[in-house]
């Protein structure tokens, strides 16, 4: 920590950022563009209930999963915030 | 009491509380006016956004389009809801931090040029204003059904209403006028989808009694029962769609991509404390959505079971009290072809029933024989959504004007006090001339509302995505870019949807097998956002890096310590 400039530390606090944000939105294109749209067929063969598994993720799973990815990216960024002392 | 009692008094309530708390909350400042003060809470700010973002469409006919489209509906749930992950994660904390009021100022500063400042207000004022007529129809329209008022008279009530605390209140009166809004509009949304879900399936939770089982004994899941009845009748069933798979990726996307461009969502953003409160507000605001949007493909599936078991092959004399009431407001059209007596709705050219998808909530809880006071709540809430989003949109469109075209480019030698008051008289003509639209609706409203998505998918996103993420990006870049997106947009639109160069209107069905790539006009926004990627990153690479001083504030928006106070400069 001494060592490092200031811009240095920024510039690691900001890939550790780029880091969340591709996981994040690979994991949100996966249940909406990939179960919901894509793959929607082949997984209808699945029931949940009444519904078939890809009608499911297309009207209602994909939304819950985005709420939740939202709220993931909070906690991560509130803990990324304070590790890096950016919390002030 | 009866219905008509009963939306009086629930209709009335819910104006004086909103002119109650435009009063409370008068705007004293450009500050207050452009961006409430800058101290909004996460929860408030998260409540105020979901209000701002569901309009009389969400409300009144996101649950009709679904019961139609099935299946292909699922453009709309997906992507007016994922926009918001996008939103999130890519934009809002680092608008936050750059800290100003409008979409404009941050394309303008960050791109160091008055002419991408003045291309980004003209985008924000195309968007907002096509968006913001079909909001007053709206509001005309729920009068009109169910006060008995005539559909001009109610578009002028909803002027007044709306006048008087965006121009009194500016953002702060929005704010928590749209946050009693967002409680008026659920509260309505969910009582009756709570109450038929609990008569169809047993199950009080709309989302799961969606794939339950019916409760008529005959053990057949909901859905299996639909789709039978659907294909039986010549349909589609209704888990399957008709559209191909790239048109559906294609709309998503550019939905998604619109909704995280849209300046009056993005503008909210504006108004809290600090970065981590622009993340947090994003969920709840998503969160709030959400309860609507998981709701209303429910709402559609037990009112498309309904009105088939209603209608389908019963003879037109015994059609329940509802049916002939719609037909009064013409939004229920029977035409005995075959001179049976009898209604058949099917697919193709013997269908003898046009039902209008807003039918599907407005009429819903009289299908369904709910109580009077839950009929009359629909009202309170079809005028709530419709008066939170075009409180917002008047609200761009005022700062638009007198903050990014007057104060920033041609009069920066105006004082605080005279922007306020341009502000105000902006938003004066803004709301007057959304009211002209109101009244004499364009017949390209509604086409047009929908495409808005895909214009602000090919001019703002990008443009600002690449402002934060890609530091070399300069202005030339940018502007060419936002300039081939949003062309490219509109030709498309213009062509396959107006049809203007070939004919008119009457040569759009034929022009379909011309569709670039298979793609429809409604998703060719995200094709329209490549171009502007493409474009903007080809100019890049051949022309100067942005000066220091900017290049220094993308690493500045980059870490969240110490956002100034929105609007400090």
């Amino acid at each position: 920590m001494e060592k490092d400039t200031r811009q240095a530390h920024a510039t690691r606090y900001w890939k550790a950022n780029l880091r969340i944000v591709a996981v994040l939105l690979l994991i949100w294109f996966a249940v909406s563009f990939g179960a919901g749209i894509l793959l929607r067929e082949w997984l209808d063969q699945f029931r949940l209930g009444g519904f078939g598994l890809g009608f499911w993720f297309a009207q209602q799973g994909s939304i819950y999963v985005f709420v939740v990815l939202i709220f993931v990216y909070v906690y991560l960024m509130n803990r990324l915030d304070a590790k890096y002392r950016f919390d002030g | 009491m009866d219905v008509q009692t009963w939306t009086y008094l629930l209709v009335a309530l819910s104006f004086a509380l909103y002119i109650g708390i435009a009063i409370w909350s008068r705007a004293s400042s450009t500050k207050d006016f452009y961006v409430a003060g800058g101290g909004v809470s996460p929860l408030a700010n998260g409540m105020a956004t979901a209000a701002d973002w569901m309009s009389a469409a969400s409300f009144i006919s996101l649950a009709g389009i679904i019961a139609f489209a099935g299946y292909d509906g699922s453009v709309y749930l997906m992507g007016w809801t994922g926009g918001y992950v996008l939103l999130a994660l890519l934009l809002a904390p680092y608008l936050r931090k750059f800290g100003r009021f409008t979409v404009p100022d941050f394309i303008g500063e960050r791109y160091y040029s008055k002419t991408a400042r003045i291309v980004a207000v003209m985008c924000a004022l195309l968007v907002s204003f096509t968006y913001v007529a079909g909001q007053m129809r709206g509001v005309g329209v729920v009068f009109s059904r169910f006060l008995e008022v005539d559909i001009n008279t109610g578009v002028i009530i909803g002027m007044v209403i709306v006048l008087f605390y965006a121009v009194l209140g500016g953002m702060k009166g929005i704010t928590y006028t749209q946050v009693a809004q967002y409680c008026v509009l659920i509260f309505a949304f969910m009582v009756p989808a709570i109450f038929i879900s609990i008569q169809m399936t047993g199950n009080p939770v709309p989302q799961v009694g969606m794939g339950s089982v019916l409760s008529d004994g005959s053990g057949t899941y909901l859905l299996d029962k639909l789709d039978g009845l659907s294909t039986e009748l010549g349909f589609a069933a209704y888990t399957d769609g008709t559209k191909s798979l790239t048109d559906i990726f294609c709309i998503t996307l550019a939905l998604m991509v619109g909704t995280a461009g849209l300046p009056h969502v993005i503008v909210r953003f504006f108004t809290v404390r600090r970065v981590r409160d622009a993340r947090k507000s994003a969920g709840l605001a998503l969160l709030f959505i959400a309860i609507l949007y998981t709701t209303a493909p429910a709402v559609s599936v037990f009112a498309k079971t309904n009105l088939l078991k209603t209608v389908s092959d019963r003879p037109y004399d015994e059609m329940p009290a509802w049916f002939k009431n719609w037909e009064k407001t013409g939004l229920l059209v029977f035409e005995d072809k075959n001179a049976d007596g009898r209604v058949q709705y099917v697919a193709g050219e013997s269908n003898e029933l046009v039902v209008d998808r807003d039918i599907m909530v407005l009429a819903n809880p009289e299908i369904a024989a709910l109580p009077a006071w839950v009929i009359a709540l629909v009202a309170a809430g079809g005028l709530a959504a419709a008066l939170s989003t075009a409180a917002g949109l008047l609200l761009v469109i005022s700062s638009s004007i007198s903050h990014d075209l007057i104060k920033n480019v041609f009069r920066p030698d105006i004082t605080e006090k005279q922007e306020l008051w341009l502000a105000r008289g902006a938003a004066t003509v803004a709301v007057v001339i959304a009211g002209y639209f109101g009244i004499n609706p364009p017949d390209f409203v509604a086409a047009v509302v929908a495409l808005a998505f895909g214009l602000a998918a090919a001019s703002f996103f990008p443009a600002i995505l690449l402002g934060i993420f890609y530091k070399r990006m300069n202005s030339k870049g940018a502007v060419s870019g936002m300039v081939v997106g949003i062309s490219l947009m509109l030709f498309y639109m213009l062509k396959f949807k107006f049809g203007i160069f070939d004919g008119g209107k009457e040569a759009v069905d034929a022009l379909e097998g011309q569709w670039w790539f298979g793609v429809s006009p409604e998703g060719f926004g995200s094709l329209a956002m490549v171009a502007n990627f493409a474009t903007a990153l080809l100019v890049n690479a051949f022309t100067a890096p942005p000066p220091q001083d900017v290049q220094d504030l993308v690493e500045n928006i980059r870490t969240p310590e110490g956002a100034p106070p929105a609007g400090g400069h």
